[in-house]
């Protein structure tokens, strides 16, 4: 068990790790990385918990082909390094006192639901990989279509917006 | 000895696999090198390399050492992090993505029984994809970090080939699956099995599970997106040395390029191991089981090449080649004698069937280098997009078209 728990602290540290670097790195394409680092991670997370299935695809869909187009959108437009601005009267008065209120309520929800949190349902990876198709094609069968034509939609609107300037 | 392994051998056995597998895939790579160098020179009418060692055989050793010797200079206003990471991340991605190979069925030495490759993970398929994924930042991040117009070229031409090809590839390999029903390619490879040797490959589909619908769109499909995924000719526009000097690696010199050249030719070994796994059979014999005399063919072949090598050896010009081509006929006859003998021979028909596979997919990428001449930028996109997708997907509906009709 220890050895699981081990794994599982180096990567939650990476994720962090990697989501406050996406904040604080000045150039846009470290940012990315940093964005991808938590993917990774996560898929490392899915993994320990037994979900094969779902941190492969993590990795390919995620870490693959979404950053990849923000990498390559970033390089295409030579976004260079972004300028620091001081920080307003708003972020300080209004912005830090709110993310110390945000920060306190989601410790101590943890708090409070530590120890009877149901522990993660371990499965084999075929048997999840097969489950999970089962369950998308009867069970959810009309949200995962539904989706699906979400998804198409939103690729017609992106022709529509890029064919309007001829 | 068992006993120890019986305990140990979780951890020991990988250890092991993983030195020999990093050993011998890169003493590969740097004989590819000189394969692809001496084809290319005599389908071109030239000699090729000739002059470090008899017939050019130990001119990887002196590329290796000038790679290490060489300088190392940094061309100014790069992105050290990027510049730095990414030759580590396309070399460690290559040689990654082979830890889910199976070389071979199962082997049993010493009372353990292990699989033939490092990790035998259920959705190895998926998790090769994974990888080659990720391999794209790799050359995205060497082409935007060198600071140089020509790197960023190459590298945002490499990355949107890779990005179109990818889909194909995977699409590729769906009507694969819907035959096998399993994402693990030793699984894959099993289904692949039957009475009449190499009929029943997925090339030609005549196994339990194909019942007879071929795979060769997907196979063509496979093979045309996977030479794009490693920019290779016809598709290496990323390294267009007429329009970009040397593409995405321009900037590199010494051993980070070393680093470049043994990542691409290891992705192309684990893109012709994949491709043979899916296509033609993995490590299964193309011979029925039931002609036992084919289990000698790699002593058959050894033994003759081994006394052809000692022969022409001995009239070779210079006194090295007299000394080290016989020398090398002589450990080619005492191989292919090894081989024959039974426990070596039953343990030896995976792999060798296996590497004898791949070996002439990665001649027919040296072939092809030689002989096609290189695709323009939009061609290659109109191609990818217009033609190998919507094929791709049409062998989709096909093949499980045919597996609901023969469900029926």
């Amino acid at each position: 068990m220890s050895g699981v728990l081990v794994i599982f602290f180096v990567l939650a540290a990476l994720a962090v790790f990697g989501a406050v670097s996406l904040i604080l790195q000045s150039h846009p394409i470290h940012s990315a990385l940093s964005l991808i680092l938590v993917m990774v991670s996560l898929a490392g997370l899915y993994l320990l918990m037994g979900a094969e299935f779902i941190a492969a695809v993590q990795i390919i869909v995620y870490g693959g082909a979404v950053m990849v187009l923000f990498v390559f959108v970033i390089m295409l437009l030579n976004a260079g390094v972004e300028e620091r601005t001081n920080f307003s009267k708003l972020a300080t008065f209004g912005g830090i006192p709110l993310a110390l209120a945000l920060g306190g309520i989601i410790a101590a929800a943890i708090a409070r639901s530590s120890g009877n949190l149901p522990p993660p349902a371990a499965s084999g990876a075929m048997t999840s990989t097969r489950e999970l198709s089962k369950l998308l094609f009867s069970e959810f069968v009309y949200p995962f279509e539904l989706t699906s034509f979400l998804i198409l939609v939103a690729i017609l609107g992106a022709i529509v917006l890029a064919q309007r300037e001829n | 000895m068992s006993e120890i392994l019986a305990k140990y051998g979780f951890l020991i056995v990988p250890i092991i696999k993983v030195a020999i597998l990093v050993f011998v895939v890169l003493t590969l790579d740097a004989y590819l090198t000189w394969l692809e160098r001496k084809v290319i020179a005599h389908i071109q009418a030239r000699w090729g390399p000739h002059r470090v060692g008899p017939h050019g055989l130990l001119q990887p050793l002196a590329d290796g050492i000038k790679f290490i010797l060489k300088e190392d200079p940094m061309p100014s206003g790069v992105d050290k992090k990027a510049y730095f990471f990414a030759p580590f991340l396309t070399l460690m991605l290559a040689l990654t993505s082979l830890a889910v190979i199976p070389f071979g069925p199962d082997i049993t030495i010493f009372g353990y029984t292990t699989n033939f490759g490092i990790a035998d993970v259920n959705l190895s398929l998926l998790v090769l994809f994974a990888i080659t994924a990720l391999g794209v930042y790799g050359i995205a991040l060497a082409g935007w970090g060198s600071n140089s117009k020509y790197s960023l070229l190459g590298g945002l031409r490499s990355s949107a080939q890779m990005i179109s090809y990818e889909l194909a590839l995977t699409l590729s390999v769906v009507g694969v699956l819907l035959i096998a029903g399993d994402l693990s390619l030793k699984h894959i490879v099993e289904k692949q099995a039957g009475d009449f040797g190499l009929l029943s490959w997925n090339i030609v589909g005549l196994s339990k599970g194909g019942g007879g619908f071929t795979q060769i769109i997907g196979c063509v499909c496979f093979f045309i997106a996977a030479i794009a995924e490693t920019n290779r000719v016809p598709f290496d526009l990323a390294e267009a040395e007429s329009e970009l000097v040397a593409g995405f690696h321009t900037e590199y010199a010494s051993m980070k390029f070393a680093m470049f050249f043994i990542g691409e030719y290891t992705s192309m070994i684990a893109v012709s191991s994949l491709f043979t796994i899916l296509f033609f059979g993995g490590w299964l014999s193309p011979f029925p089981a039931s002609w036992p005399l084919t289990h000698y063919l790699p002593s058959i072949i050894l033994v003759p090449l081994g006394l052809w090598v000692v022969f022409d050896g001995l009239r070779y010009e210079t006194i090295l080649g007299r000394i080290i081509l016989p020398g090398l006929g002589a450990v080619f006859i005492l191989l292919g004698a090894g081989l024959f003998l039974s426990p070596v021979n039953e343990l030896i028909q995976g792999p060798f069937w296996f590497f004898a596979k791949v070996g002439a997919v990665l001649f027919f990428y040296i072939w092809m280098r030689a002989t096609l001449p290189r695709f323009r930028y939009d061609q290659l996109m109109g191609f990818g997009w217009k033609f190998l997708l919507p094929v791709s997907i049409a062998n989709v509906v096909l093949t499980s078209a045919f597996i609901m009709w023969r469900m029926k």
